[in-house]
């Protein structure tokens, strides 16, 4: 067997220092009658065989076919320096165990340590723990910190626009805590833009510990959160804020706007799409509050002849040794993402990130402004005319109105190698015409082009005839 | 001494290398009409974005040089137990690094994604063939939310009877941090069941502790002192009859391939660790993933979406949500990078090969305990599962901890310390099946070379380690004096 | 190991001095020695008023967290804060600076039940394996 070290010879020589005639003489704790169960599993296949079915696999997919898509909510494509993944990849950072030993893991400790210091930079935050599952649960433990910090209170505020996925996850979190949740002006119906500042504002009760909003939301829209901190905390509330860890390169930084407990996706920090992970929970607070997070932190600290190393550091939160008083049950997190987002930022660097960022609200805006020319067609929010500022600001994107079902003008372009976006109405079913539109620095202008036509054809057809498929229904 | 050697000085931190204006990624200028930013809203000068500037050879250097400062599996022998650290197989990386997986988003439209789906569909279907349930979930990003999922199974089964009177799990003294951790995220209390002298769950104290407010048992099997807990039917059974269910902790499933399957012996829900048990690469501290499987009357609950067949035009499998399903994990349809590596690891093996796994784990963990316990004498003296627990502190005046840190000058990595919380000053070791028998023989001689020393020469373990890039960290300083960035 | 013998002890490790109205409270020699080194203690708000046995804190060490628990039913009158940026002093004198609370007793007669220095002296020795 490939990865088995031993022959028959060794496990020979093995079972007679045991004083075993067989290997199955090890296995006299298992009841009787449950031992050695009869699988039924497809027979075993070589490296060359299993890359056959791999392939036709892949080939299924519409990445392994060429496709252009601008679907993102929530992850996104982005370019990722070729040496993301070529150092990611050694094998004594991807087959390193949790640097419990620090003395020989300093490779990993030390990364960690750079993940929170570039990170910490990025968002304007005190702190940045080593990582969570993703941003959905990232947003979960932030509400369930968020009551452990503030006496008494045991209700969160939710964004109506938050990520609907990271609602649905919020909720399987706190539920079983009896912690309530407020979820403000979800954006349910067509043309919706989800809550303003003042409903957000009037949610926060005396009882409520945090108030939750993602910035860009999940329809693409920033929000202008200057002053809103001090409203928040005027209510005894701490504010979380979600962030796209690449459009705060471009936007003040949620610390410089007083949040408390940032969180954030960090798939677009050079981190592949892989058909929903392993992605990157980004968790971030002011140093008050360091004794609630949970997850991981790395310190630095001295050895003894005074050299500087790295430790994980304040593990009394942590499960392994607080146990059922934990902050979280958080063990395994999603380190080898945290160094592909260490090797990226640093790569990218200050003026690169700024750069990819301006590219996204460039790309984003121009497409948005050619789809809004199509006849029957409307961008939202906002103004899209060239040369003007819009009113409502987006970052790399965007909801486009169409005059016919939005799952027809998909199903049409995607016969022209385009899949313009995501029809709303897979989280929002009454908005059934309209597509979010997700641009980035890693899109050409003639890809834009290309979505643009394909649009334009589809829903121009689409209005001369029904597709296909709802023909057929 | 072992000829493993790190080899070069840590590098400084990136910060401190910085130098304005040096750059590694250089991006095209735009080529589209501009849109004017909004000025108001973005980054001032005060806020301006500080992240090191660094040319791509620095980078590569950077990290390079940091790699050579860890011990890893694909460098040392890394017995650390209860965290499986067997070979991952290179195989594993190129599958989930394959552009058709890889570029792939996941609310790309089903018949865009039905090669992704049918790996799902089928790693359901071999993960619950392996181990005995009726339907698995995918969604659970680590072996902890795993846990959290069964255990929120099980409430929402209680509470779907009307039956709200049950706070309590049971939890063994010996059970990982995370199972009472997640009791508490659950909503639940731990009540701890203490473990009998041969290491295993005293049955007589369960059966006291089941009664109608027992929502549940977490109980992993093989336990964390690598033992197979051989009164699992009566423990099921006195769970069962007071109305609780069980909940299994698979971490320690690299015993039991082809050997015995949870499902069988009455387990309701429980979780894999694909980091552990199926080769997925532990990264340094994650992903993972932590599929759960489920029997019958707990299958309806669980999280979602899963995949399941039945053709539409859109294609053969589709995403579809548990009857009372429990709700959401994670965003998207769990980490599925991971999931493709196990798919491949499980289709390379078949059932022959996945029972050889455990077989040669548990005969490489009996033969290794009988190597080394001359040295550091074991606690349990009876056969064990993959790992076994040795006692660290026989030696006057010197500490486990010494112990493992001098075993990193012999080019090994410690076992795991001080767990399980039942054996006091635990080493717990965890070879695994995919060392060979000089390494086990080397590491046992070792073992040996660190007894002796810790009579002969204590100072040698207390100012261990040696030959690593830095000597022993101060880890009280660092709680004292917390620095968590890079201060300029 | 000191046991100092004009203050109470309790099973859980604190100890408790009767000064005039207060009662001060803090862990034992025995208990910092085998917590070790201590690097963070958290503790109740001036104000809260407890019932003897509820836990009013954490004594952190590295490797382990320890809740304290009250030795008397009261209201806590004054914390030391000293400690969050001298946590070291618990160990380095547990008995005098290193104290953590003061508390107004609401049934001073609690006191009495504890243990003298030499029934917890005892009681610590059983407790060596
Ligand atoms: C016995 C046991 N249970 C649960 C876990 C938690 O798994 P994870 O780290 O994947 O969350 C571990 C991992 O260390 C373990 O060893």
């Amino acid at each position: 067997m490939a990865y088995i070290g031993n022959t028959d010879a060794d496990r020979r020589i093995m079972l007679d220092r045991l004083g075993l005639s067989s290997v199955d003489d090890l296995f006299t704790d298992i009841p009787a009658e449950h031992r050695f169960p009869e699988l039924e599993l497809p027979p075993a296949q070589t490296e060359l065989e299993l890359l056959r079915d791999i392939e036709s696999l892949a080939a299924q997919n519409a990445a392994g076919s060429g496709m252009l898509s601008f679907v993102g909510a929530g992850v996104y494509r982005h370019f990722i320096p070729a040496i993301v993944s070529y150092l990611s990849g050694r094998g004594e950072f991807a087959t390193a165990y949790t640097p419990y030993q620090a003395e020989a893991s300093q490779g990993t400790v030390q990364t960690i340590f750079e993940y929170q210091s570039m990170v910490a930079d990025l968002l304007g935050m005190d702190v940045v723990n080593a990582s969570h599952y993703d941003g959905s649960t990232a947003v979960a433990e932030a509400a369930i910190m968020a009551v452990r910090s503030t006496r008494g209170r045991s209700r969160v505020v939710l964004s109506g626009t938050l990520h609907p996925e990271y609602i649905q996850v919020t909720r399987t979190y706190l539920k079983p805590q009896g912690i309530a949740i407020d979820v403000v002006d979800p954006p349910e119906a067509a043309g919706a833009t989800g809550p303003t500042s003042e409903s957000l504002l009037a949610a926060i009760g005396d009882d409520t510990a945090c108030l939750i909003v993602q910035n860009p939301d999940f329809l693409g829209r920033y929000v202008d959160l200057r002053g809103f901190a001090d409203e928040v905390h005027a209510r005894g509330a701490l504010l979380v804020v979600h962030v796209d860890p690449i459009a705060t390169a471009l936007f003040t930084s949620p610390g410089a706007l007083g949040a408390d407990i940032v969180t954030g996706e960090g798939q677009p920090l050079g981190i592949p799409l892989s058909y929903g992970g392993p992605y990157l929970g980004i968790f971030a607070a002011r140093k008050e509050l360091v004794r609630k997070m949970p997850g991981r932190l790395a310190g630095q600290t001295t050895d003894t002849t005074g050299a500087r190393g790295f430790v994980l550091t304040l593990n009394t939160r942590e499960q392994h040794i607080r146990r059922d008083k934990a902050t979280s049950n958080i063990c395994t997190n999603q380190g080898l993402m945290a160094l592909r987002a260490t090797i990226y930022l640093a790569a990218m660097g200050p003026k690169g990130l700024t750069e990819a960022a301006r590219l996204c609200y460039q790309n984003a805006h121009h497409a948005a402004r050619l789809l809004a020319q199509i006849p029957g067609c409307s961008v939202l929010p906002g103004a899209t005319s060239p040369g003007a500022a819009p009113a409502d600001v987006f970052f790399k994107e965007f909801v486009l109105r169409t005059p016919v079902p939005a799952a027809d003008v998909i199903e049409r372009a995607a016969d022209a190698g385009v899949i313009p976006g995501l029809a709303l109405d897979r989280y929002y079913p009454k908005r059934t015409h309209e597509i979010l539109i997700a641009v980035t620095e890693a899109y050409s202008r003639a890809d834009i082009e290309r979505l643009a036509d394909a649009v334009r054809d589809a829903v121009t057809k689409s209005a001369d005839a029904p597709a296909r498929k709802e023909a057929v229904r | 001494m072992s000829s493993f050697r790190f080899d070069s000085p840590i590098p400084p931190l990136l910060y401190e290398i910085s130098r304005t204006g040096r750059r590694a990624v250089l991006l095209p200028e735009s080529d589209v009409p501009e849109t004017p930013l909004p000025d108001h809203l973005v980054r001032s000068d005060a806020d301006e974005l500080r992240l090191p500037e660094v040319s791509e050879q620095d980078v590569v250097r950077h990290f390079t040089k940091l790699s050579h400062a860890n011990m890893s599996i694909d460098t040392n022998f890394y017995p650390l137990g209860s965290c499986t650290m067997k070979y991952n197989p290179k195989i594993n990386e190129a599958v989930a690094a394959h552009p058709g997986f890889a570029g792939q988003h996941p609310l790309g439209r089903v018949s865009d994604t039905q090669g992704a789906l049918a790996v799902m569909y089928r790693l359901q279907h071999m993960l619950a063939e392996i181990s005995g349930f009726s339907a698995v979930s995918l969604q659970p990003a680590a072996g902890a939310q795993g846990e959290l999922t069964g255990i929120l199974m099980i409430r929402a089964y209680h509470e779907s009877n009307g039956d709200t009177r049950r706070t309590k799990i049971l939890v063994p003294d010996s059970a990982h941090g995370t199972n009472p951790a997640t009791v508490t995220m659950a909503g639940y209390e731990t009540v701890e069941i203490p473990s009998n002298s041969r290491g295993t769950v005293d049955l007589d104290a369960l059966r006291a502790a089941c009664g109608d407010d027992v929502a549940g048992l977490m109980i992993t099997n093989p336990n964390t002192a690598g033992l197979f807990e051989e009164d699992i039917v009566a423990i099921v059974d006195a769970v069962h009859e007071c109305g609780g269910l069980v909940y299994g902790d698979g971490a320690n499933f690299n015993a039991i391939l082809g050997i015995v399957r949870p499902g069988d012996i009455g387990v309701d829900v429980m979780h894999f660790n694909l980091h552990k048990t199926f080769s997925t690469p532990h990264g340094g501290g994650g992903p993972g993933a932590g599929p759960v499987g489920a029997a019958p009357i707990l299958a309806p609950y669980l999280p979602g979406p899963v995949v399941t067949r039945g053709g539409t035009d859109d294609g053969d499998y589709r995403l579809t949500m548990p009857d009372r399903s429990i709700g959401r994990l994670k965003s998207f349809h769990g980490n599925f990078g991971m999931l493709l590596r196990a798919y491949a690891y499980i289709m390379m093996h078949g059932a022959d090969g996945l029972r050889a796994i455990s077989e040669n784990a548990v005969l490489n963990a009996n033969y290794l305990r009988v190597l080394t316990e001359r040295a550091f004498p074991v606690k349990f003296k009876r056969t064990c599962m993959h790992e076994f627990i040795s006692v660290g502190s026989v030696y006057d005046g010197v500490s486990t901890m010494d112990v493992a840190k001098r075993l990193l000058d012999y080019g090994f990595h410690a076992p795991t310390v001080y767990f399980p919380l039942i054996v006091k000053d635990a080493l717990m070791i965890e070879p695994t099946e995919s060392e060979n028998r000089e390494t086990l023989e080397a590491f046992a001689d070792a073992l040996q070379a660190v007894a002796d020393e810790a009579q002969s020469n204590p100072d040698l373990l207390h100012d261990a380690p040696h030959t690593t890039p830095l000597r022993r960290l101060d880890e009280v300083s660092a709680v004292r004096n917390l620095v968590l960035r890079y201060q300029r | 190991m000191t046991f100092r013998d004009d203050v109470k002890y309790q099973e859980s490790h604190e100890w408790a001095l009767k000064d005039d109205d207060l009662v001060i409270v803090g862990v034992s020699d025995y208990a910092q020695d085998s917590l070790g080194d201590v690097v963070y203690v958290e503790l109740p708000d001036v104000g809260d008023v407890k019932k003897k046995g509820d836990s009013f804190g954490v004594v952190e060490s590295v490797k382990a967290a320890s809740d304290v628990y009250m030795p008397v039913s009261g209201e806590i009158i004054e914390i030391n804060a000293d400690l969050d940026d001298n946590p070291s002093n618990v160990n380095d004198s547990p008995f005098d600076s290193g104290w953590l609370i003061k508390i107004k007793p609401s049934d001073p007669s609690e006191l009495s039940a504890l243990m003298s220095a030499q029934e917890y002296k005892t009681y610590t020795e059983g407790l060596e394996d």
